[in-house]
């Protein structure tokens, strides 16, 4: 077996092997290298013509119209577009906005630049499941509330938000309807022609698709409208300006075809391979699965292993590619801000291990990660002084830790 | 991250990894940090009776810097007096294990432990 193995698809995934074959036909002399704005010849009109259709087959995906796509550089300039777009554009309405605290940092990061520009934003902390509920959105709603934004599926513990409901709430009440769906394309069925959002974020490389592009649906009926953030030549009916990269472009629209065709068996496929990793696990003492069990994608499995502390696992698990609920390998060393919004205590939060499940994992790699996992928590734990403590029945909360 | 062999090395094969019986009189034990803050080091040395610190062994909760800055620590201190023990810097530790400057602090709870266990024995035997 290769080693590393891969489990970390939720932070990127390969491109598909058929997508890089139909990517390349668009760089070079021999191919379709033109710019898709150039008018004046067949260079142009090509390129426009390859742009158009993967517009379409990402629209297919999603049930929308393809006039609906807007293109840039990927979900976090769509989230950047759609909420600073929208906030913009409505400001009479309002000032304030709703999200949540479990967001991924391209909405957090966008609702605190609106703050510093006078906004006020609402923060809302989701039940310990994951969940925001419909009650909790409700009594956050104010009168000159302009835009809410919640992500379909989170990406670092996998639940599914009520997007038709929050939808339903949204529309009643006037109010501009962002979905960050980065994680959720090609994951769980998605339909813009019944849900009310207003504003979706699309991703492609979480999908099978090349880094550096995204999409960002904005909805023709009712018609939304967004104050462009990127300006210049007008691209993308202005919302959008900058040349389209053709060759990323049609990456993304094969990527979304392949996921329309495909995502229901590969669906099934996950949720087997993630059934055998949980069942593998679960005779492992004080392990624990995060967020809500039923409302999950199954490519998404962030598990707590208590008394490990989650750098050191990720150590021991080099020969598997996850990554930590805790940030301690980046340069912060605070846990996961996601999983402490759930209430999870410090100590569990740094313990805890994102597997995400793809397209290209096989039994044979989870039967070995299982393997590993065990061996890991082993090792790790005849070294932790906490699993001693534990295992002699002291309560950790009673102890008066010396923090530093 | 990008770890220094050394740090890989007493993570993978750590040194004097276990506990000894605490109510030894000979026995010392120093417990320092917070499972919040993501690490947490037990440190216990055995003294002769002329002060010589004849055996150490660690329990580490934390990183890979933390359990190597402890691991490193079991070996240093074997068959140094307390006072020479109490003279080990988290700088040494941290420049022989060539932590990187996010994991300093691990260096520093090594020391900590050393000190927290030092204190404990004399604490035990009246000061």
């Amino acid at each position: 077996m290769k080693l590393p193995i891969y489990l970390d698809y939720a932070a990127t995934t390969p491109v598909d092997p058929r997508v890089a074959e139909k990517m390349m036909q668009y760089l070079t002399m021999d191919g379709e290298f033109g710019n898709p704005a150039s008018r004046s010849h067949r260079f142009g009109w090509q390129a426009e013509e390859a742009v158009e259709i993967a517009r379409s087959q990402i629209a297919e995906l999603v049930n929308a119209d393809p006039r609906e796509i807007v293109f840039t550089s990927g979900a976090t300039e769509s989230n950047n577009l759609a909420i600073k777009g929208a906030a913009d554009f409505y400001h009479k309405k309002g000032k304030h906005l709703i999200t949540v605290k479990t967001e991924h940092k391209a909405t957090l990061d966008t609702m605190r630049q609106l703050e510093r520009e006078g906004y006020e934003v609402t923060y809302l902390e989701p039940q310990t499941d994951g969940l925001v509920t419909i009650a909790m959105l409700e009594a956050a709603i104010r009168p000159d509330t302009s835009v809410i934004s919640v992500m379909f599926v989170n990406n670092e513990i996998g639940v599914v938000q009520d997007i038709a409901a929050i939808g339903e709430l949204c529309r009643s009440k006037g109010i501009i309807f962002h979905v960050d769906a980065a994680q959720a394309a090609g994951k769980v069925d998605i339909d813009l022609q019944a849900l009310k959002v207003d504003l979706m974020s699309f991703s492609a490389h979480k999908a099978y698709g090349p880094k550096g592009i995204g999409a960002l649906f904005v909805r023709r009926k009712p018609r939304i409208r967004l104050e462009a953030q990127m300006h210049g030549g007008g691209h993308e009916r202005g919302m959008r300006s900058g040349t389209l990269p053709t060759h990323q472009i049609v990456g993304m629209g094969e990527a979304f075809r392949l996921a329309k065709l495909e995502m229901h068996d590969e669906i099934k496929r996950i949720t087997a391979l993630r059934d055998r990793l949980l069942e593998g696990v679960k005779d492992i003492e004080q392990v624990f699965l995060n967020g809500n069990r039923e409302h999950r994608v199954p490519h998404i499995t962030n598990i707590s292993f208590n008394y490990v502390e989650g750098e050191s696992l990720i150590m021991a698990l080099k020969d598997i590619a996850v990554s930590s609920g805790s940030a301690c390998t980046s340069a912060s060393l605070e846990p996961s801000y996601v999983l402490r919004a759930l209430g999870m205590s410090d100590e569990l939060a740094h313990s805890s291990i994102r597997f995400s499940i793809g397209r290209f994992t096989t039994e044979q790699q989870i039967d070995h990660t299982i393997k590993i996992v065990h061996q890991a928590i082993e090792k790790l734990r005849a070294m932790s002084p906490l699993w001693d403590m534990y295992k002699d029945g002291i309560d950790l909360n009673t102890v008066a830790w010396v923090a530093h | 991250m990008a770890y220094s062999n050394k740090v890989i090395d007493h993570y993978e094969n750590p040194r004097n990894v276990g506990s000894f019986d605490k109510d030894d009189a000979s026995v010392a034990t120093g417990m320092v940090g917070a499972p919040a803050c993501g690490d947490v080091m037990k440190l216990q040395i055995k003294v002769s009776a002329d002060g010589i610190i004849e055996d150490a062994k660690f329990k580490t909760y934390g990183c890979g810097s933390a359990i190597a800055s402890s691991s490193l620590v079991t070996e240093w201190v074997k068959g140094k007096s307390l006072d020479e023990a109490q003279q080990i810097k988290n700088t040494d530790i941290a420049q022989e294990l060539a932590l990187p400057p996010v994991k300093i602090h691990c260096s520093i709870l090594a020391e900590d432990a050393i000190k927290a266990a030092i204190a404990d024995y004399k604490q035990k035997h009246g000061g």
